[in-house]
């Protein structure tokens, strides 16, 4: 066992857990925070992504232990309050979502694109950047649309924060 | 996964002294090659020690007139680092076209170089610009380092610490996409050094990484697309399976020289 | 149209808990003190079982229990069933061996399910399937379609000699062969329509609870139609009687017809729930998902086209080997018979078609059901030939097809399917100007100075869906009717539970079928629920694929909403004193004809419960009417795709310029929620085109089995579309809807094909057309070129 203490989103969370527990396995069975998906068994789909120190990662490819003192962000910690984070509503807005299997991974993924390339960001990069995340329902039309969406209302809201 | 022994030093003599006392144990980097695969239980260690709390291996500096990148330093840093693309810009583009986003958020170039995937990128770039790996235990240049399908010269117990790189005149990768994996089909890494043009290709060789001899003198005599023209890479050693052949690959790696030397 | 009724294009009602992580999928359900299963499977495509040994899996730590099919046998539970009965041309019935849910006597393909582990943990399970012994007697694979029926190889089911399921055909044989006899000019294509894993994002789930003091089973279940799996789980399969079996499918990640099946795991994970006396829990890896999920497609098929000398289409004849893998999945008898040939007049008026399918058994995964179901086979036979045609006629593809257009309705095909409205021209016209067709020329010598090839290709696709009339495909062999069901609960303060046998993974449910009651009874989504995917609330459904929710499961809404407007006025007359049939219902209040008396629907609503005002021997108190709706007919969407693309023939990459779609839904409920629908199936049927490549070698190891060696479609692969509607109304259903899920997978790989054979000035690439395909391909063009 391993005695593991980290912050997700934004609560200090102790446990004594299995060495080979995944972040994505401590996330959803150990803290029940099941919106961070698995999809696959190959780390390519993209659907665990989750923000470790501020940057997205595949949940399923990190060990829980490796995040010791380390800062988690899961689409449970996106909204404040009832409040929704920008790109969160702008997936609604959007019709970006049909499933919803890959929408927490994809929200995730579309937030960490925005914070990394600016709030202009063109629809060429978003797409470069959305390999690590895959979608069987949406065809990405109304995705990157959304991403687009997002990134100009996340500038909003920093502008309004201010 | 199977259950093993986990260890988290915070310094490279504790990694060492936990190295020794676990015969056959995995170090762990980024984890975005080995956690999948103890997933799918193709690897079984009875120990892994996790070297993501050793500070002193992550950093990228100017030294010695070169850039040395420590083994645990992230592609996304590297791909970021104002370091690294002024001085070799060229590996800031690969670093920023490995995988996808979090991968790169995580994946290191120790991990990726020492492990030695035959379509990795990084083995490539460091065998092209004639890198100096560091390990815990000595120095290995980059001709000698990289040894076949996953095989690299490291020892049993030995960690790499840092990758030196000499500043070339010149850095580029060009790379074509296996389109499932991502990872390259055909990748070459294209340098112009002190020592003459070196020519480094990935994806393509039954032994791995390897460096185009033939494209290198050619380049060497005159550094231009053109002079590829008529270079054909002999298909013989060159990998087939059911995303390329090897005659289909044997061409991209052609075309992917010229690209790279079209800057 | 208000803005929330049908034909508004209404943010989505569902999204919130999705986007806020708050879904809830199986693999998100937990039960206490529940258990966890894992499957051994062969590792072998075709073997004997000479022996299992158990013994040391028994004895691992946290195990509660290792089953094989001697267990299952013991236990008298059937096996998985196909229900869909086809006749070979002979007249005798397809011949169909056994598909145990563990394995009986012999394994057939790499994965088959073979002995299961309950265990503790997830680990522990692993650990323990790992020690199971199976002794196999390996028998030779059967791997490629084409030659499975050849003498000499390896029988796969003893039932069916020479590997054939059926030898079924459909048709005019004599008037087809007449018509190629006289023909002008004939086009031969040999195609290979590619086998595809539906791999929806979120894996196959299970989780089976057994309540001893109920002597009651409860199944979590990742399906597409939970009653289905009740019924098959119940009457076929002996778990347990319906009424003792509650059958949940929550959330679920999707679906593209792999969830509609009846699966081994949720068959074995309900019974052993009894065996152990815990919940029973298992969730698919990805890897073994591309083993054990039924895959799609996978035919091989010779097929022509005959023309007089001005062009007319005098008849078409295919002649089809569809691999059905190494068991009859649940609807797969149907798949290349049924849903395939009756589409193979396309848009076009034929006079002839003969169509011969064999039904053939491989040491492989089972095939059935995929996004279009057999509409993408035969469009990509009839919309490949109709465009080699013109080329090889020297005849512009656009105007060929407008040539042959069918122009009047209904019309009657020479293969069962009566069309019974639509304009091809105004959708082909439409799609002609958003893709900028007069342009191409000058595209194309843009991009032949930059050194590359540009192509374009059109798709003019008819698909029959909304399935079905109950009668009609119960003639052909279907075991159940295709009706859906609604029932309409509204209560006493006037807020509305519909609770349909729709299910929806994806397609928006909770919101368009909120619209239509929005729509039918003047009340606001807010007030309206959508219940769905559990047979304890819902009394029984068909369950949504084959793109039956809007034509089949929205009917059946507007159907209880007349009842309930029916029930509703007179409820009304009695309170407001007028006499019964001269109450009108408008916007939402019931009207006294002729006077100034009005009620609202929510006051009609408690009135009807509060029962003061009328007699209850006229009128029964409460307000809930359910409807079973039968469409009298499918439905046709049609329209045309037009693929534009780039290709590098250095390398072979393709690059998808641009992306123009014109589709024909009949009305539409909720205008957002069809694009995207449109938008999924046109990325799908790019992976089907050029990506997605099921490869298995001469073993029958399937050698693309993850995510590294299967390419799905990712937002690099695919353009932003320009998809826009034409509409001319469905006749036969309340709504006009004519289902949309399906048509971009079925327009959009012969669209692709078109136009990179375009590009490449030659007809000679398969899908998927990956770059090396592309590349070689190029190759051909450039000796060709030298050549001439």
């Amino acid at each position: 066992m391993t005695k593991l203490s980290l912050t997700i989103n934004g609560r200090r969370v102790s446990a004594d857990i299995d060495s080979r527990t995944l972040l994505v396995d401590f996330l959803r069975n150990n803290q029940r925070l099941t919106g961070t998906h698995v999809g696959c068994d190959t780390s390519q789909c993209g659907a665990c992504t989750v923000h470790l120190d501020g940057r997205s990662v595949k949940s399923c490819a990190v060990l829980a232990a490796s995040c010791e003192g380390a800062d988690v962000m899961t689409i449970e910690g996106l909204a404040d309050g009832t409040t929704l984070h920008p790109m969160q509503a702008a997936f609604r807005e959007h019709h970006a979502l049909q499933c919803g299997f890959c929408t927490p991974g994809m929200i995730m993924a579309g937030v960490d694109i925005v914070n990394r390339n600016g709030s202009q960001v063109d629809e060429a990069t978003i797409r470069k950047e959305l390999e690590g995340n895959i979608c069987r329902c949406t065809g990405y039309h109304n995705i990157v649309r959304a991403i687009e969406s997002g990134a100009a209302a996340m500038a909003g809201t920093k502008i309004a924060a201010e | 996964m199977q259950a093993f022994d986990y260890r988290r030093p915070g310094t490279i003599n504790e990694a060492d002294l936990a190295l020794k006392a676990a015969p056959g144990a995995r170090l762990l980097a980024g984890g975005q090659t080995l956690l999948p695969t103890m997933k799918l239980r193709l690897a079984t260690p009875d120990t892994v020690i996790d070297l993501s709390a050793i500070a002193s291996l992550k950093g990228i500096a100017r030294k010695d007139g070169g850039l040395a990148i420590g083994a645990m330093t992230t592609h996304a840093a590297v791909a970021e680092s104002a370091d690294v693309k002024g001085a070799i810009p060229g590996l800031a583009k690969l670093a920023g076209g490995i995988g996808d986003p979090q991968v790169r958020h995580r994946g290191t170039i120790g991990g990726s170089v020492a492990n030695n995937d035959p379509a990795a990128d990084y083995p490539a770039a460091v065998l092209a610009l004639g890198a100096t790996l560091n390990t815990s235990k000595r120095t290995i240049t980059a001709d000698d380092f990289f040894q076949g399908l996953f095989a690299t010269a490291l020892e049993e117990n030995e960690i790499l610490t840092e990758i030196a790189f000499p500043v070339p005149q010149s850095f580029a990768y060009a790379k074509f996409d296996q389109p499932a994996s991502r990872f390259a089909l055909v990748g070459v890494a294209v340098a112009r050094t002190s020592g003459g043009v070196r020519v480094a290709v990935t994806g393509a060789g039954q032994g791995g990484v390897f460096r185009w001899t033939d494209a290198e003198k050619a380049l060497s005599a005159n550094f231009s697309a053109a002079a590829l023209d008529g270079l054909k890479l002999d298909a013989s050693n060159v990998l087939s399976d059911v995303h390329g052949n090897a005659d289909y690959r044997a061409h991209l790696v052609g075309i992917m020289a010229r690209r790279a030397v079209a800057g | 149209m208000t803005d929330q009724g049908i034909g508004a294009s209404v943010k989505r009602v569902e999204d919130l808990r999705f986007i806020t992580g708050k879904g809830q999928y199986v693999d998100d359900i937990n039960r206490h003190g529940q258990t966890y299963a894992v499957f051994a499977r062969s590792p072998v495509a075709h073997a004997t079982i000479k022996n299992i040994d158990v013994s040391e899996a028994l004895a691992s730590p946290g195990v509660l229990g290792v089953y094989t099919g001697a267990d299952l046998a013991a236990d008298k539970i059937g096996g998985l069933i196909c229900g869909w009965m086809i006749h070979s041309k002979d007249g005798s019935p397809m011949k169909a061996g056994a598909h145990p849910a563990l394995a009986q006597g012999k394994v057939r393909y790499v994965g088959d399910h073979v002995a299961v582990v309950i265990a503790e943990t997830l680990d522990q399970a692993k650990d323990a399937a790992g020690l199971i012994q199976v002794d196999y007697g390996e028998l030779p694979a059967v791997v490629d379609v084409g030659s499975a029926q050849a003498a000499g190889k390896a029988q796969i089911h003893d039932e069916a000699p020479n590997n054939t399921v059926y030898q079924w055909h459909l048709g005019d044989k004599d008037a087809t062969d007449a018509a190629f006899a006289k023909a002008a000019h004939v086009t031969k294509l040999d195609i290979v329509n590619n086998r595809l894993v539906p791999n929806a994002m979120e894996p196959r789930a299970a989780i089976g609870d057994f309540d001893p003091g109920q002597d009651q089973f409860t199944l979590y279940t990742t399906s597409q139609n939970p009653h289905v799996a009740r019924l098959v789980l119940s009457a076929f399969i002996g778990i347990a009687p319906e009424h003792k079996l509650r059958v949940i499918a929550p959330d679920v990640g999707g679906g593209f017809g792999s969830k509609i099946f009846i699966y081994a795991e949720e068959t074995v994970c309900i019974w052993a729930s009894k065996k152990v006396g815990r919940p029973v829990k298992w969730v698919a890896e990805r890897t073994e998902a591309f083993l054990a999920d039924a895959h799609g497609r996978d035919h091989v098929t010779t097929a022509e086209l005959a023309l007089d000398a001005s062009g007319k289409i005098l008849a078409l004849r295919a002649n089809t080997k569809a691999n059905l893998g190494a068991y009859l999945s649940t609807f797969a008898s149907s798949v290349p018979t049924y849903l395939y040939a009756p589409l193979l007049s396309g848009q076009y008026d034929i006079p002839a078609i003969y169509c011969e399918v064999d039904g053939v058994y491989t040491t492989t995964t089972p095939v059935d059901a995929y996004r279009g179901a057999g509409r993408p086979e035969a469009t990509f036979v009839v919309e490949r030939l109709l465009e080699v045609a013109a080329r090889q006629t020297g005849r512009d593809p656009a105007e060929f097809r407008r040539q042959n257009f069918i122009k009047s309705f209904p019309h009657q095909t020479p293969v069962i399917m009566a069309y019974d409205a639509g304009d091809y021209a105004a959708s082909l016209d439409k799609a002609l100007e958003m893709a900028d067709y007069k342009g191409l020329a000058a595209r194309k010598a843009e991009s032949a100075r930059k050194g590359k090839l540009r192509g374009l290709g059109f798709s003019a696709y008819i698909e029959a869906c909304g399935i079905a009339p109950s009668r009609a495909v119960g003639s052909l062999g279907a075991g159940v009717g295709l009706w859906e069901s609604a029932e309409i609960r509204v209560n006493p303060v006037g807020t509305i539970e519909v609770l349909t046998g729709s299910h929806s993974h994806g397609q928006g449910h909770e919101t368009t079928f909120a619209q239509v009651i929005s729509s039918k009874l003047g009340v606001p989504i807010e007030q309206v629920s959508i219940v769905h995917g559990d047979t304890d609330k819902v009394q029984m459904g068909m369950g949504t694929y084959g793109s039956r929710s809007g034509a089949v499961g929205a009917s059946a809404i507007v159907k209880a909403a007349e009842k309930i407007v029916a029930k509703g006025k007179r409820v009304a007359a009695a309170c407001m004193e007028v006499p019964e049939d001269s109450v009108d219902f408008e916007n939402g209040e019931f009207l006294g004809r002729g006077t100034n008396k009005k009620m609202t629907f929510g006051e009609v609503a408690l009135q009807a419960y509060v029962a003061h005002k009328f007699d209850p021997e006229l009128i029964e108190p409460g307000l809930k009417e359910g409807s079973f709706y039968d469409p009298k007919n499918f439905t046709f969407p049609s329209g045309v795709h037009i693929a534009e693309v780039e290709i590098d023939p250095e390398t072979g990459h393709t690059r998808i310029d641009r992306w123009t779609a014109v589709d024909d839904f009949g009305i539409l409920i909720n205008p957002m929620i069809v694009e995207g629908q449109v938008h999924g199936g046109i990325a799908q049927g790019v992976g089907q085109a050029m990506l997605e490549h099921t490869v298995y070698d001469e073993n029958g190891q399937l050698i693309t089995g993850s995510f590294m060696d299967y390419a799905m479609p990712r937002a690099d692969d695919v353009p932003s579309y320009n998809v826009s509607m034409t509409t001319t109304p469905c006749p036969s259903n309340p709504l006009g809807v004519k289902g949309c899920g399906e048509a971009g997978a079925i327009a959009a790989p012969p669209a692709l094909i078109n136009a990179i054979t375009d590009a490449l000035g030659h007809e000679e690439i398969a899908m998927p057309a990956t770059p090396q395909a592309v590349w070689r391909a190029a190759q051909k063009s450039v000796r060709k070129q030298a050549a001439e």
